[in-house]
């Protein structure tokens, strides 16, 4: 095996390399947020892009969510392909209009005419003590509006192939980055040129007697909750759908009627969000297959508190997840 | 004073058949407008409908100043600024109608003409929802060298939003040709601009360092001179500037506000039709300066009234879209 095959990347550095090659292949990619240019972001995703490509491609901007991300969506209708950076997923809410009511409406409302060729990266996830501003996973916002595509990678390899795919849709597309990833999760990535295409899951470990449906932050607790599962007599599956729109209906259902039983885990708010939508989904396609109610675990419904240990009681972990699943297997 | 003090450059520069030119649009504009009140009074406009007559000069000044290339935003009350661009009568009132003739196949309606091929960006339905995207355009132009300009039209409400200043800041950071063009018809739907806008209008550009001024938007003259100006500086690279157009809507809000009286008096309507006519100020002019007259006018009246029954014809006769279209360009 070729040694580049066993190339090992950071979150963050493979999110920083999916953009310095679609900013190679294509001269009208470019960058807008605050301080992405020499200060590389606070989380220093995208340190030595403005080396390479100039203030001219990775541009800082004021504190102005709305205005520079109105901005990047005229942009993308003008000819440019704008990837935008919003530091906190928190700070989403202030863009809403500009991704809601215009980036994701442009192309119907023009009978398909003008197209908005955009990505915004964002980031979610607690437990990283920043209290309730800087904690919230907020991807089911977008995930509600029709014109918008939602991507969550769980993975380095999944973060670079689909980041790739994103910069070269020709659709607004949000991709939000677990932030405590960024430089604790490393995985292999090749070194060859590759994409990923949006709206196909990936299973991240087969299993029998359970499927642990899993986004995400959510991805690495639910392998966690499967080693602890395993030792325990259980084999689980782990599916990550990767985007929550195009969503992969078809692979979801069919790993819940291999195994008849399932979690969903999201880092969102569990009411009305990304875990209700697929369990419905399930709950629609394999209900004659289903043993057990479709479980649900996502943050709890609080503003994420900023003490520790309230903090972390918020977020489902490995062995509450263990614990669900040993019970929804009648085993507990 | 007279108008004609105030453009003798202007008068020098422009030939007759320029300004009879822009005399027929404005009459178009007007006359169109009059066909959409009546469609709609008589329940065969669907939806709303925010009349531009009164407001002309504004539209027509700036886009004749404008290139076929050069951009526009727009707004709910668009109908003028898309007809000045060059949009076709027919195509805009099947969109109206929401027929598959229209702009849009039907999907945007009144208040989302978009087209391409005239550089329209879109009428926007948001107050303030297109600052965005105009500054996007300007900033492609400018990154991409295509010595485009782009124009934001909005209406004194839009003063209220704050992603305005938001643009205007990153606008005059980056020096983009974009014209921020405030249409002040004197009422933010129906409250008075003075209950909701402190301070000084101009001073709003002004403070973030845009060249700002203010001029009599019912003299299309001054309009065009003054727009001229600021798209030929735009487009030499000095940078985004804010026009505010004291202008006046002589209809209500949309076409069912018809009883105003509790927030302007009928007295002050007929003041400005008798004395602020776009149409009549420019005819007058033209006759005085023996350019032309009723004869011609009458004759242009005739032409373009004609031209609007045969488009109405045209849009009344249109098929709608099939149904199975409503999927149809959500996504790229």
């Amino acid at each position: 095996m070729p040694e580049a095959a066993h190339r090992e990347l950071t979150f963050a550095q493979a999110v920083r390399e999916a953009l310095a090659e679609e900013m190679r292949r294509d001269s009208r990619v470019c960058i807008f947020g605050e301080d992405v240019a020499e200060a590389g972001t606070p989380f220093k995703v995208l340190s030595g892009l403005v080396e390479e490509f100039g203030t001219e491609r990775v541009v800082d901007t004021p504190i102005s969510e709305a205005g520079f991300t109105g901005l990047a969506v005229g942009a993308a209708m003008t000819g440019l392909r704008p990837v935008v950076d919003i530091m906190f997923g928190d700070f989403i809410t202030l863009t809403m209009d500009q991704m809601a009511n215009q980036a994701a409406k442009v192309h119907y409302m023009s009978g398909g005419k003008w197209k908005v060729p955009m990505v915004m990266r964002t980031t979610l996830g607690a437990t990283r003590r920043s209290a309730a501003q800087h904690s919230q996973s907020l991807h089911a916002w977008f995930s509600h509006v029709p014109g918008l595509k939602v991507v969550l990678p769980s993975t380095p390899y999944d973060a670079k192939g689909l980041l790739k795919t994103a910069i070269r849709d020709e659709n607004p597309v949000v991709f939000f980055e677990d932030k405590m990833m960024h430089h604790k999760l490393k995985g292999p990535v090749p070194s060859e040129e590759y994409t990923i295409p949006f709206g196909v899951a990936d299973v991240k470990r087969a299993g029998s007697d359970i499927t642990l449906v899993a986004t995400s932050s959510m991805v690495q607790v639910a392998l966690g909750a499967a080693a602890l599962l395993e030792a325990a007599g259980i084999s689980a599956e782990v599916i990550d759908p990767r985007t929550t729109w195009p969503l992969d209906e078809a692979s979801l259902i069919e790993s819940a009627r291999k195994t008849s039983r399932v979690i969903v885990m999201d880092e969102g708010y569990g009411r009305y969000g990304v875990t209700a939508e697929i369990a419905a989904v399930i709950a629609e396609g394999a209900f004659y297959d289903l043993d057990a109610p479709v479980k649900r675990m996502g943050a709890m419904h609080v503003p994420i508190p900023f003490s520790p240990p309230l903090e972390d009681a918020t977020v489902p972990t490995e062995q509450s997840v263990f614990e669900a699943a040993q019970a929804l297997c009648g085993r507990s | 004073m007279t108008t004609a003090a105030h453009h003798p450059e202007a008068d020098s520069k422009i030939s007759v058949e320029h300004w009879l030119r822009m005399y027929r649009q404005m009459v178009s504009i007007r006359l169109f407008e009059e066909q959409v009140n009546e469609l709609y009074t008589r329940a065969l406009m669907p939806g709303l409908a925010h009349l531009y007559a009164g407001e002309e000069a504004v539209a027509v000044g700036i886009c004749e100043a404008l290139r076929p290339d050069d951009y526009i935003t727009s707004t709910h009350r668009g109908h003028g600024h898309c007809l000045a661009k060059g949009a076709s009568p027919d195509r805009m009132f099947a969109e109206l109608l929401g027929k598959e003739a229209g702009y849009c196949r039907g999907k945007g309606g009144s208040m989302h003409i978009a087209d391409p091929a005239t550089g329209n960006l879109g009428a926007n339905a948001i107050v303030a929802g297109s600052v965005g995207i105009a500054t996007g355009a300007a900033f492609s132009a400018k990154r991409l060298g295509t010595n485009q300009v782009a124009v934001c039209f909005f209406g004194e409400g839009a003063l209220g939003q704050g992603v305005l200043y938001e643009v205007m800041n990153l606008a005059q950071l980056w020096k983009l040709p974009v014209i921020y063009v405030c249409e002040n018809n004197l009422y933010t739907e129906y409250t008075h601009y003075s209950e909701t806008t402190a301070g000084d209008i101009v001073a709003r550009g002004a403070a973030f360092g845009l060249h700002a001024e203010s001029v009599d938007g019912q003299d299309v003259r001054v309009v065009h001179d003054t727009a001229t100006r600021l798209v030929e500086r735009a487009r030499q690279g000095q940078g985004p500037a804010f026009l505010c157009c004291n202008t006046y809507r002589y209809s209500g809000h949309h076409v069912g506000d018809i009883n105003r009286e509790y927030y302007r008096s009928k007295q002050e309507e007929q003041r400005w039709k008798s004395e602020r006519d776009p149409i009549k100020l420019l005819g007058d002019w033209l006759s005085q300066q023996k350019f032309a007259d009723s004869v011609l006018f009458d004759s242009i009246h005739s032409q373009v009234k004609s031209e609007m029954e045969k488009a109405v014809k045209f849009a009344i006769a249109a098929p709608y879209p099939s149904p199975e279209e409503v999927e149809q360009d959500v996504y790229a």
